[in-house]
């Protein structure tokens, strides 16, 4: 998957900013905590690549380590969300009698837009890095449990599960051993896609001041500062920015990316054919 | 002399390489006149068929030689806009699969009216009348009714039936039906087919009708045209086709047919191995992997179509005399098979 | 059609609940005492003691939910802490910027995604397709409230065409409305066109090689008729659900979007609520954007189940 140049530079560029953001401390110039009130929001030069912010740090080391708290969040998020919204989806998928229980609390946190789900609990909980993940896990985990279900309610009657079911399989074998590896393909996509929504949604959080503490540097926390210069210092608006875009761009690449690389016939007659027959 | 089809080619782009759909075929049709084209399916039937109608997309669909020439028109240089104003008014198709081709949308009567308003100017109580007329004709019962019904409502049979109409809104000179009842059950498929045959006395329409069903074109056609991966390899009369067979290839055919007064009437003779693979068509003839008969010479050799009697070409090596015998040879050896096996 | 209304209308009730309950969790599990969080951590025994007992804190939590439960039957969503008018009230005389909002950057939405997706599949085998693509993925990387800071930079203050902030009600005059609802309906929009698009699009294109489309090709019909007509009318039906999607979207954005430019909106309001620990006022806003939603998807598949004459006629 990674031999086409399209799901090779997202994923070079992915590795690169973390690679860069963890190892930060070694190799940039100017430490990006560094203040110097004689240097308030410097335009760029040689010296401050993305120019300084209002307390006289540099943007590109403010940017690059910003990387730390968006990936952590946005990793995290994708991982918990999966192995949540796997556990759920498996069962609501396989038992019939727990589907309805289940997916009703599902369609009921699906009522909330996510990022509005996000908002509350962060109101309730307090902005932290721990709540931020605590929030959003909850508004994206739903979405995962019902991309999976769908998927084991599409597997679920194929012949080889039937035939372990008949011949006495125990059913969490069957479950993990039988439907989850041919489930496995959605929930990778689904979680791609996660990653690259929490890292908007906490950057959105954390840009109306209820996300990550404000003195933990992350890009949606450099927005927030960003915003009332926007006049006189737009390059203070634009990189952090330009570094979501970037990311978030590469993460929705190598999503699209898995999914063609799963998927070969990409949509066909047969898709369509289904949806006709469930509406029926 | 209506349709002259010359030495026609369409061929396809796919990632694999040029599929050769069609690869020279020739054929005419004279008005009123009902030929029929069979072989198996990716024989080129539908590609050639499309041809006509210049419906095959393009790209990845491309005409690299022949003509198709309609009433002195030569259809592969025509404009788009010209082409609509022979698709559906001139030329006419019935497909396949009655489930799917009528846009459940619309209702039955107005996909009628949209086939007649595409080609004549007429206030649309007038196109009512007319398609109640043309779903009259082609029996469906109720038609003041059932005009207003969606395609859901309408069974396979009588969604094929309002898609003749559609094909007949505007008395087209040629109808093309392809596969027109291999979707359907087998007492609905006698419906059609009758339905047709009576359709293209009272309308004088050519019709070409597209098999893989040899039963279905023994009781449509009088012309027979057999395709073999992009080429007719065997045409003539439906009695020379049935009765003097002279491509092994149509006589497989004909041996895979159910039958109920032969000596193989407990076993289907299906044809082995595969059709072939047209981006790589096997060299000399296209057929000899599969061919009982094949000798060396046939690896290396395409062999042309060839006069057999008066209006009967076959492209095979044999003549019809050599291929009786061998043929008589290959029965015997398997009678003795099966003898041994008892 | 008049069963399958029935069956959904039973069928959002349940939902409704579960939201309810969220809604009621969300304020009332939270760590710390709510009281302790509204007053702050310096406040007097007496005084948080009193809270408590106006807010109802001092029962059971069943017992506190069946409470509001009831009072949300008959719109009573509790007073404010801050401002100490009731909720319904505050919500009230904010819906209009929002509802303006919304229905501003919904048409923009329609109005690019729909002639971008039939333009894409005309020219479907062109180059102009992964270009589209590839437009529309990088559409939906971009967040909002930065696009909002670039638009504002560009056209509020380099090239200041458009006010960068406030409202002007629609009963004022439509063309001050429109005016100040231009830009962030734009960005609000920007956002939803791609992913729209991009779904009419994929829709467009599973039914523009459908046996129909060649029955509709071989009457003759145009292909601009074929594709408006035929395709479009087809690939409709499954588009209305992403109109669901698209007003969640629409809604969190509208949150963000608001502060930015100051629309005194629902949005607008619950920032400052979180900001200002108002929690009846958020668990207020919070329950009635959700159960908007829910109506609005309720509509959404109703409309949908209309436009199909297979389940239109069931």
């Amino acid at each position: 998957m990674l031999r086409r140049k399209r799901n090779l530079i997202p994923f070079v560029f992915l590795i690169l900013l973390f690679l860069s953001t963890i190892t930060a401390a070694w190799w940039l110039p100017v430490s990006p905590s560094l203040m110097d009130s004689s240097l308030r929001l410097m335009p760029l030069s040689s010296e401050y690549w993305f120019g300084t912010d209002h307390f006289g740090r540099d943007i590109f080391g403010q940017t690059i380590i910003s990387a730390r708290v968006s990936l952590l969040v946005g990793f995290t998020v994708a991982v918990l969300s999966t192995v949540l919204g796997t556990i759920t989806g498996l069962i609501a998928g396989y038992y019939k009698k727990l589907d309805s229980i289940i997916m009703r609390i599902i369609d009921g946190m699906l009522a909330f837009p996510s990022l509005l789900l996000a908002l509350a609990l962060v109101a309730a909980l307090g902005g932290s890095v721990t709540n931020i993940i605590i929030a959003l896990t909850f508004s994206f985990w739903p979405v995962m449990t019902r991309v999976v279900r769908s998927s084991v309610l599409q597997v679920k009657n194929i012949q080889y599960v039937e035939a372990a079911k008949t011949s006495g399989v125990k059913d969490p074998v069957i479950l993990s051993r039988y439907i989850l590896p041919n489930v496995l393909s959605p929930i990778i996509v689904q979680g791609t896609f996660i990653f690259a929504r929490s890292i908007l949604a906490e950057a959105a959080l954390s840009f109306l001041g209820v996300g990550v503490e404000p003195s933990i540097p992350t890009w949606g926390n450099m927005l927030q500062e960003a915003q009332i210069y926007i006049t006189i210092a737009p390059w203070f608006s634009i990189f952090p920015g330009i570094f979501i875009v970037l990311t978030v761009l590469s993460l929705n690449l190598l999503g699209d990316g898995l999914r063609d690389a799963f998927d070969p016939y990409a949509k066909g007659k047969r898709k369509k054919k289904k949806r006709l027959i469930k509406r029926q | 002399m209506v349709l002259e089809v010359k030495n026609l080619k369409a061929h396809i782009d796919t990632p694999d390489g040029v599929v050769k759909a069609v690869d020279g075929v020739s054929f005419t049709i004279e008005p009123g006149e009902t030929i029929g084209i069979v072989g198996e399916s990716g024989s080129g039937k539908s590609v050639l068929a499309h041809s006509i109608m210049q419906l095959n997309p393009k790209p990845p669909t491309f005409y690299p030689q022949g003509e198709i020439v309609f009433e002195g028109k030569k259809l592969l240089q025509l404009k788009e806009k010209e082409l609509q104003k022979i698709r559906g008014n001139e030329i006419a198709m019935v497909y396949q699969d009655p489930m799917s081709s009528l846009n459940p949308v619309f209702k039955i009567g107005d996909q009628l009216i949209e086939a007649i308003l595409t080609h004549h100017h007429m206030p649309k109580r007038k196109a009512r009348q007319r398609a109640i007329e043309l779903l009259t004709d082609v029996g469906i019962p109720d038609p003041e009714k059932r005009f207003d019904a969606y395609p859901h409502q309408f069974s396979g049979g009588m969604r094929q039936r309002v898609l003749i109409a559609i094909a007949l809104a505007c008395n087209p000179k040629i109808l093309i039906a392809d596969e027109p009842t291999t979707a359907l059950d087998v007492t609905i498929q006698a419906q059609i087919l009758e339905l047709m045959k009576r359709i293209q006395e009272k309308y004088g329409t050519a019709i070409i009708i597209i098999s893989h069903d040899l039963g279905v074109i023994a009781q449509m056609a009088e012309k027979v045209l057999v395709m073999y991966s992009g080429r007719i390899v065997e045409k003539g009369n439906v009695e020379d086709i049935f009765y003097h067979t002279s491509m092994p290839y149509t006589w497989s055919l004909l041996r895979s047919l159910p039958r109920i007064d032969s000596e193989t009437r407990n076993r289907l003779l299906s044809i082995e191995g595969q059709p072939p693979n047209l981006v790589h068509p096997p060299s000399g003839c296209n057929f000899h992997p599969r061919c009982p008969f094949a000798t060396e010479q046939c690896k290396t050799m395409y062999p042309q179509l060839t006069k057999r009697s008066g209006d009967h070409y076959a492209a095979c090596i044999l003549s019809e005399l050599e291929f009786k015998e061998a043929k008589k040879r290959l029965e015997n050896r398997e009678q003795e098979g099966r003898q041994k096996h008892v | 059609m008049l069963h399958y209304t029935i069956r959904r209308l039973i069928a959002i009730i349940p939902v409704l609940f579960i939201v309810s309950i969220i809604v009621f969790m969300i304020v009332h599990l939270t760590p710390g005492n709510p009281a302790y969080l509204i007053l702050g951590e310096d406040s007097s025994p007496e005084a948080i003691e009193q809270l408590e007992q106006q807010l109802g804190l001092d029962k059971p939590k069943v017992v506190q939910y069946f409470d509001w439960l009831r009072n949300v039957f008959v719109g009573d969503l509790g007073e404010s802490i801050y401002s100490e008018q009731p909720v319904s009230q505050i919500i009230a005389e904010r819906i209009g910027p929002t509802f303006s909002l919304m229905i501003i950057s919904m048409l923009l939405t329609l109005i690019v995604a729909i002639p971008t997706a039939i333009f894409i599949v005309w020219k479907r085998n062109t180059v102009l397709d992964p270009i589209f693509l590839s437009g529309s993925l990088l559409g939906t990387s971009i967040p909002e409230f930065w696009l909002a800071l670039l638009l504002v930079f560009g056209l509020g203050v380099t090239v200041p065409i458009f006010p960068v902030a406030g409202y002007v009600p629609i009963t004022d005059g439509i063309l001050g409305w429109l005016h100040h609802l231009l830009l962030p309906g734009i960005v609000l929009a920007a956002v939803e066109i791609g992913l729209i698009a991009r779904m009419l699009r994929d829709s467009m294109l599973e039914s523009v090689n459908q046996d129909y489309t060649k029955t509709a090709r071989g009457k003759g019909v145009k292909e601009s008729t074929v594709l408006i007509k035929h395709v479009f009318s087809n690939a409709l039906i499954p588009t209305t659900t992403v109109i669901g999607v698209t007003i969640a979207g629409l809604l969190g954005g509208t949150v963000i979007i608001e502060t930015i430019f100051t629309i005194p909106g629902i949005g607008q309001l619950l920032i400052d609520s979180i900001h200002r620990r108002d929690y009846p006022v958020i668990q207020g806003v919070i329950l009635f954007i959700a159960f908007v939603y829910v109506i609005i998807n309720l509509i959404v598949d109703l409309l949908y189940a209309f436009l199909d004459p297979r389940i239109r006629y069931d």
